[in-house]
């Protein structure tokens, strides 16, 4: 389902937190139907390049545009950005007071002010999906962490969303729930959603990503397909990062 | 009613235990007008104040700073002078500022009476106690999760209205519980302004029948019922409030 269409366009941009410069010089594209994993060590400014492409946080200079919608916009419709963007946290921030299936029907319904059958509908058929259909009504303090974060993810598809955004979401859950996660995402980028995935897996990154890029200290080092990524990697500071995860 | 009317006037003759609200008609009247005046002034005082709490938590989170001064400002106050000086401030000093008008009988009024300026004065110092108690709530709720409902497209207005406010409120239930009850005892300075609640029943009551001992024990009474009624409702809307698998 690759196209050469681009749908995330990220040129030059720069990101500072007072005076420290977080992001410096980062460029990046993600075809429509692409997979791309971004790696590097905790702190290097992934989770705020996330940020920053779905708006959460201010760019400082350079340019993202997400399916012809420019970012940096000061006229930017937010709620246009959004619906396109479905973000995925390392911590699933699911609202507690909601049981699984109204957590994934209340942006559509509260925000979207779409039909609530047809919501309802969508949102069975999207539980059934991430295959928690029999949690539809229990709530999210009462789900693991995998069936939690499964839930996190059937909640930004209800969206409808063009591109997924994914801040390593299975950070936090032990190996057996992590597969289950791991499983659902994959599925997602095989049936075509285009996904930028921020992840420690290298397996997994290896598998499932048709780009993988490297970032440390806010720029990126190094980026190449997967097979040519893990085994030819040029920079010495990507080899020294693969050696210690791998 | 006979009976007990009859006993009551018996404890009167034979012990000088004298509690003419149990079988003096025009007593119990002047009573139960009192305790009618002090629930019905502690619901609207209730429900304003909550209105006044969340709207001032809601400022306090604006981005402009001019609003969430002047919220500060108004907490302050309210928090940091006593609410009997507050009232006869407000019944005195700013009735006076504003124009009297005529009612039905052609006579002139003050724009708001007395049951008014109690109505204003406790949801404002209620109010000012709540806006604290929200604004606590809304910062025990994780960044994290308004950052997720701010991903959905949600506005700031309505994460507050669906997201953010169902779990703050779930957080200062207790406070907020404890803060009605100290309203509800507040009701009664409305007394020093001739609101005819309880206590200025009492009061009424005891300068006739001379009965203050008596009266005491009443009031002291009823307000514990009224307190433990107050007290009941709170629990069981914290019961009825929680989430299975999550502790506020
Ligand atoms: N809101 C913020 N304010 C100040 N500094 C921040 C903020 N968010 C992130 N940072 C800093 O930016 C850098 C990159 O953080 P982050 O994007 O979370 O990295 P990563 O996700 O790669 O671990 C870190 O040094 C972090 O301390
Ligand atoms: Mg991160």
């Amino acid at each position: 389902m690759t196209t050469t269409q681009p749908i995330v366009v990220i040129e030059n941009v720069e990101k500072r937190f007072g005076a420290l410069v977080v992001l410096k010089d980062v460029s990046l594209t993600v075809k429509r139907g692409e997979t791309i994993c971004i790696i590097g060590p905790s702190g290097s400014g992934k989770s705020t390049l996330l940020r920053c492409i779905n708006a959460l946080a201010p760019i400082d200079k350079g340019q993202i545009t997400v399916d012809g919608i420019a970012v940096n916009d000061p006229a930017l419709d937010k709620l246009a950005l959004r619906r396109r963007v479905g973000v995925v946290f390392q911590q699933y921030n699911l609202f507690p007071h909601k049981t699984a299936l109204q957590n994934i029907m209340m942006a559509p319904v509260q925000v979207l002010k779409e039909d609530k059958v047809e919501v309802e509908a969508r949102a069975r058929r999207l539980l059934a999906k991430v295959k928690l259909s029999e949690k539809a009504d229990v709530y999210p303090g009462e789900l693991s962490g995998g069936q939690q974060q499964r839930v996190a993810i059937a909640r930004s598809l209800a969206m409808n969303p063009k591109v997924m955004l994914f801040d390593e979401v299975t950070a936090a859950l032990d190996p057996e729930t992590k597969k289950e996660v791991l499983h659902t995402i994959r599925e997602l980028a095989t049936e075509g959603m285009t996904c930028v995935l921020v992840t420690h897996e290298m397996g997994f990154a290896r598998e499932v990503a048709d780009h993988i890029y490297f970032t440390d200290g806010g720029v990126i080092v190094e980026h190449g397909p997967p097979a040519e990524f893990f085994a030819r990697a040029k920079e010495e500071r990507t080899r020294a990062f693969l050696e210690q995860v791998l | 009613m006979q009976p007990v009317a009859e006993f009551f006037r018996w404890l009167a003759d034979a012990h000088g235990i004298n509690l003419t609200i149990f079988y003096d008609s025009v007593d119990r009247s002047r009573f139960l007008t009192g305790l009618f005046t002090t629930i019905w002034l502690s619901i609207v005082c209730i429900f304003l104040s909550i209105l006044i709490g969340l709207t001032g938590a809601l400022i306090q989170g604006a981005h402009s700073p001019i609003p969430r001064a002047a919220v500060r400002s108004f907490v302050q106050f309210f928090r940091n002078t006593p609410p009997l000086v507050q009232l006869a401030f407000f019944y005195f000093a700013v009735s006076a500022l504003l124009p009297m008008v005529t009612d039905r009988h052609g006579v002139k009024v003050p724009l708001i009476d007395n049951v008014g300026w109690a109505i204003i004065s406790f949801s404002l110092f209620a109010g000012a106690f709540n806006v604290e108690i929200f604004r606590s709530g809304i910062e025990a709720v994780p960044k994290s999760t308004i950052e997720a409902a701010e991903a959905l497209g949600y506005t700031r207005v309505k994460a507050y209205l669906y997201i953010i406010m169902p779990l703050a409120f779930r957080v200062c239930l207790p406070a907020l519980g404890n803060n009605l009850v100290n309203l509800v005892k507040t009701t009664t300075l409305a007394y020093a302004i001739g609101v005819p609640e309880l206590l200025y029943a009492a009061a009424q009551i005891w300068s006739e029948v001379l009965n203050v001992r008596e009266m005491m024990w009443v009031l002291l009474f009823t307000y514990i019922i009224i307190v433990a009624v107050l007290v009941f409702v709170m629990h069981r809307w914290e019961r009825a409030l929680r989430i299975p698998g999550y502790s506020a």
